[in-house]
């Protein structure tokens, strides 16, 4: 039990060192010095190389990447050489933001994916059944920033009911909510699919087993077999699509922040990839990295928890 | 004569398909859409009305109208070629990123399933690290250092989903390579390129066809993306997505830019989802229950 969490955490940080050491090595070791192409064409020389300097790159590749990682273990993502405040600080005051985005999606999504699933598995192959699973694939397939485009345009342009831009008014509860509207219908929308159709899946496997059948036998009411014993065991394998979904969304937020422009981890590697300034991107796209990769060891933790099964095979 | 009959036999299995698929009315619906799409990248130049990159300043933003069926942008150019037209590099994105992809986890997949162990967690390591960047902050990242191009999006797609396809391959060798056919092969001095090419390959490409169809409509909405963002294809081609961003700009005045890049989209990435689900339904059925 124990050495499973071991071993999975030792994934996950060899997994993150693996993936600064590429997203560095592509930054620096392509064509084109940072420092030249962040100073423009009219740059002098002397401005290059000292650039340089304070960005490290006069060293050799490897004690680079390590010092690098020794910075990252102590939290230090380095200087944003525009502004001169700490990186680490940068980015972490606009993942809130899109935790909250992302939070706020994945829960309205579960809230209606899980009752639709189990919905549709209950009244399997009828018509009803069809229809959500049509709608299901449907809300996957549609790409998720045409939502916020057309929701943008429709609810808060032509209707007018929602705000179209921002993250509402600091401190008031009412006005960030209504901001949260639309980004978080465009996030969440496809995730209402992916549930409900997981759910179902899940769902007829375990009306199918054994204990379901039991239970039957005992004259248990249908409502009890279905919310007490099938339902419960069903909704395992969605902890882990939760798991994985927060890493999936941070992509699609990145749509929904430069739509409605709402401040958050998204908006904030745009600009700087808009910008070119290197070690905002670097340090966003590092700490978006980790935020998947370590939500999705959560999301294995916990279904280990629930299910020996699992810890067997790493 | 028995190849004649092999022959029809075939025939006559994909016209029995044909017929499930249409009978399925999300099969047919599917059918229909991706016909129309490939149709409309095929014979775009033919198609658009009028030339997708001429500018007519004075008509600049005008509303949908005879002349203009959608309308035009902010330089004046017809919307409704430009939709046409970007059919052709939804399509030609889609195709390139998904064969290079199907390339790449083959020789990745093949080679982690049939080589050495150490080989094998190398490259288990390599594909669990890609998969751990969020699909559109790599691809920011890897435009910011390289620059955008239509090559950017198709190499971001490349290394993003070579891994999800070189971790079925692995596993599907593997779950092969200890066979008899295969012992008996090594047995009769078979090369390990002949053993893979003829006798694994053949056996693992069938799942993986379904699975790279069901991929389009995902690589057509990561180039729509990008170029939305600015960052995928170069103006002034018309891609969907560079439509969309154009629209965007001018949402307030002149929304039907954005109505006109979006519904082919939405229309595209459904008909190619419906057909492919129809397809596994009827082809693989034991591939239903997972996502």
């Amino acid at each position: 039990m124990g050495l499973y969490f071991l071993k999975r955490l030792g994934l996950s940080v060899v997994i993150v060192v693996v993936a600064v050491t590429m997203l560095y090595g592509m930054i620096h070791l392509v064509p084109g010095d940072p420092a030249s192409i962040m100073l423009g064409p009219r740059a002098t020389p002397e401005m290059k190389e000292t650039l340089r300097v304070r960005m490290g790159l006069d060293r050799p590749f490897v004690i680079q990447v390590v010092s690098f990682l020794g910075n990252v273990a102590m939290g230090d993502l380095g200087t944003d050489v525009f502004s001169n405040r700490p990186v680490a600080r940068i980015v972490l005051e606009q993942v809130p933001h899109t935790l909250v985005l992302v939070l706020i999606s994945m829960g309205w999504a579960a809230m209606m994916g899980i009752p639709l699933g189990a919905f549709s598995a209950i009244f399997r192959n009828t018509i009803l059944d069809k229809i959500t699973g049509v709608f299901s694939i449907a809300v996957i397939a549609v790409p998720s920033f045409v939502v916020a485009l057309y929701s943008l345009l429709f609810f808060a342009v032509y209707l007018q009911w929602f705000p179209a831009i921002g993250a509402g008014e600091p401190g008031d509860l009412v006005s960030r909510l209504t901001h949260l509207v639309l980004p978080s219908l465009a996030v969440g929308l496809s995730w209402v699919g992916y549930i409900a159709r997981l759910v179902r899946a899940s769902m007829l496997e375990v009306m199918g087993e054994n204990h379901i059948r039991t239970a039957r036998a005992f004259g248990l009411p249908e409502s009890v077999i279905i919310y007490r014993y099938a339902l419960k065991l069903a909704i395992l394998p969605t902890i882990t699509l939760i798991g994985v979904s927060i890493g999936r969304m941070l992509s699609t937020a990145v749509f929904a922040e430069i739509v409605f422009a709402r401040p958050g981890i998204g908006k904030l590697i745009y600009d700087s990839v808009i910008t070119r300034n290197y070690n905002v991107v670097m340090g966003s796209v590092l700490v978006s990295t980790a935020l998947f990769v370590f939500s999705t060891m959560i999301s294995d933790w916990i279904t280990a928890l629930l299910d020996p099964r699992i810890r067997e095979n790493l | 004569m028995s190849s004649g009959n092999r022959q029809t036999g075939k025939w006559a299995s994909v016209v029995y398909s044909l017929r499930l698929l249409v009978r399925d009315p999300m099969g047919l619906a599917g059918l229909i859409l991706v016909t129309l799409m490939v149709g409309t990248a095929v014979f775009a130049p033919y198609l658009a009305p009028r030339d997708p990159f001429a500018l007519d300043v004075m008509n600049r933003l005008a509303p949908p109208s005879q002349d203009h069926l959608m309308g035009t942008d902010q330089m004046g150019r017809d919307t409704f070629s430009r939709v046409v037209m970007g059919a052709r590099i939804a399509l030609k994105v889609a195709l390139t990123a998904i064969s290079l992809t199907l390339l790449g986890g083959l020789v990745l997949g093949l080679a982690a399933g049939y080589g050495p162990k150490w080989l094998d967690n190398f490259l288990l390591l390599v594909f669990d690290t890609l998969r751990s960047f969020p699909t559109i902050m790599f691809a920011l990242a890897v435009v910011a250092v390289v620059g955008p191009s239509l090559n950017t999006v198709i190499l971001v797609i490349v290394v993003t989903t070579v891994p999800v396809y070189g971790r079925i391959i692995r596993t599907q060798t593997q779950a092969i390579r200890y066979n008899e056919f295969i012992q008996a092969e090594r047995a009769m001095g078979a090369g390990i390129f002949r053993i893979l090419g003829v006798h694994i390959m053949p056996n693992i490409i069938g799942p993986l066809l379904i699975v790279a169809s069901m991929d389009i409509p995902v690589v057509v909405t990561i180039e729509a993306g990008l170029s939305f963002l600015g960052l995928g294809v170069r103006p002034p081609t018309p891609s969907w997505g560079s439509i969309l961003n154009d629209g965007y700009s001018f949402i307030r005045n002149t929304p039907w830019i954005v109505i006109a890049g979006g519904v082919p989209l939405i229309l595209t990435t459904l008909g190619f989802t419906f057909l492919g689900e129809s397809l596994r339904d009827i082809f693989d059925p034991k591939l239903r229950k997972d996502i």
